[in-house]
């Protein structure tokens, strides 16, 4: 943040309101990954009853952050890094709101998966991939926060072993389903889980996109890297399918 | 390939120079109010200047038809150059210079007389026109520029200083307007206007831009982003930063300018 304050103080009193609101989604939106992994690797259905419940407040608190965003614009006219601010909270809340989506439905297909036989090792996996992502999430909301681009740059890269563990993984399940089509239902729920739990690693990079265009005024150039090869490496497809 | 519209404030496709400043300084007495200013203004385009007040910003605008000459102390040194000629040469006609460079200041400022003889009073003193329907066309299509003529063409004989403020502001722009002007100068011209009359005010630049280029001081910066296309801000007699009002609004270079529109204090 600029280290002056404005000759309006409570302009600084607004734009400090929306942003803390946005750390409180954040704080929301980190345990409700924790909580579904955890939920799927333990069978704990409680657990994932309550993050599916857990959802409607971050839910609220997204749209009262874009209503927030929009008194600003309306009645403060921001400029410069202080519209930056604005902009960039509307679109980090519609990220984060995705992402409590995601652990949402990993939440219910846990309550769905604890009625089926257990597939051996792939929860504690993707609990690893989940945690990765929860790790991101929080450096991504701290950069944010204190505005450090070299963070948000450091979270992009680590997006990249996300998209490896969800390649590994992928492997995983094709391997389990071959094995025995028994194991063909909960794998494909549990392959609908990495593959959400990947597409948050996503979310969490296009809010530090967000962060390096709140401090720098323009996005980063380099295209994201890209390390999710399942949807164009044909060798990862079942074998006698092709 | 698909012609993308754009916005109002990028669509500049002029590259014209109209007025350059080069290394421009003016004293009042010892006070240094305008220093090493460097600036190249375009043709048929809205150039904003904005800073808090006492910046130099007025004093630079009057610069450009010298009506800092009417103020004894005042020095101006450097060079401004309209179309590649020094107004400052011994030369040029201060008088004939301002009918080039037409100027509207801050409060509405219509002569005594009547609506009629306030816009036909330069035509007449530059002999732009030689018959009397000459001169009416003149005053009909100047008051029809600046977009008063519905309002005032059953009371042309009646007294400009009768009209609102709104509408003696826009008597002003007509004023300066009816000499043919190549440049417009605006001192603060909405200031005294309520928001009706100023979007009025700042429709009527938009259109004037397609004939003039036009210089405007201004201490609204929503109406710096609404008009213009150049934006050129001022600190302590500097030009700061100057480019497009898009990139000054949304990513300004410098941290002073930054301060300044987005009310901090710098």
């Amino acid at each position: 943040m600029s280290d002056h304050q404005h000759i309006v103080s409570s302009f600084d009193h607004d734009l400090e309101t929306i942003q803390a609101h946005i750390m409180k989604m954040g704080g929301m939106v980190e345990r409700a990954i924790s909580d579904a992994a955890r939920s799927l690797e333990t069978r704990d259905d409680d657990l994932a009853e309550e993050v599916r419940g857990r959802d409607k407040a971050i839910d609220a608190l997204e749209e009262q952050i874009n209503e927030e965003a929009a008194r600003v614009l309306a009645l403060r006219s921001p400029a410069a890094r202080d519209l930056r601010v604005v902009l960039t909270v509307i679109k980090i809340s519609a990220s984060l709101e995705r992402i409590g989506d995601y652990a949402k439905n990993m939440a219910k297909r846990t309550s769905v998966l604890s009625q089926m036989a257990a597939v051996n090792g792939s929860p504690s996996a993707l609990r690893r991939m989940a945690r990765e992502v929860e790790e991101m999430l929080k450096d991504v909301l701290d950069a944010y926060i204190q505005r450090d681009m070299d963070l948000a740059h450091e979270v992009i890269r680590r997006d990249l072993d996300v998209d490896q563990m969800y390649n590994a993984i992928f492997r995983e399940f094709l391997t389990f389903m071959m094995e025995d089509p028994r194991n063909i239902t909960p794998c494909m729920h549990l392959h609908f889980i990495a593959k959400n739990t990947e597409r948050m690693g996503d979310l969490v990079t296009s809010i530090a996109e967000q962060v390096i265009y709140l401090v720098s005024g323009s996005f980063p150039d380099d295209p994201r890297p890209k390390s999710d090869t399942t949807s164009v490496d044909p060798d990862l497809a079942p074998k006698g399918s092709h | 390939m698909f012609d993308a519209p754009k916005f109002a404030e990028t669509k500049v496709t002029n590259n014209d120079i109209k007025i350059a400043a080069r290394k421009v300084q003016v004293y009042y007495g010892d006070t240094h109010a305008i220093k090493d200013v460097d600036v190249d203004i375009l043709d048929k385009t809205v150039t904003a200047f904005i800073g808090p007040s006492g910046c130099g910003k007025s004093t630079f605008l009057r610069c450009i038809n010298r009506m800092n000459d009417t103020i004894d102390i005042c020095r101006v040194m450097g060079d401004i150059l309209i179309d590649g000629e020094d107004i400052y040469d011994k030369k040029v006609d201060p008088v004939q210079l301002r009918a080039k460079v037409g100027m509207v200041f801050q409060k509405p400022n219509p002569f005594p007389k009547s609506i009629y003889d306030n816009v036909a009073y330069g035509p007449r003193i530059h002999g732009l026109a030689r018959t009397k329907a000459d001169l009416d066309e003149i005053v009909e299509k100047s008051l029809r520029r600046a977009a008063l003529w519905n309002e005032a063409k059953d009371r042309l004989d009646q007294p400009g200083t009768g009209l609102s403020g709104g509408q003696q502001q826009r008597l002003c722009i007509a004023r300066a307007v009816a000499t043919s002007p190549e440049v417009l100068l605006m001192d603060e011209p909405c200031s005294a206007l309520d928001p009706i009359a100023t979007a009025q005010v700042e429709e009527l630049i938009d259109e004037l831009r397609q004939e003039f280029s036009v210089v405007i001081v201004t201490h609204s910066m929503q109406q710096a982003a609404r008009v213009s296309q150049k934006t050129a801000f001022f600190h302590l007699g500097h030009l700061v930063e100057f480019g497009d009002t898009g990139q000054i609004f949304t990513n300004p270079k410098d941290e002073r300018t930054e301060s300044y529109i987005t009310g901090r204090i710098g």
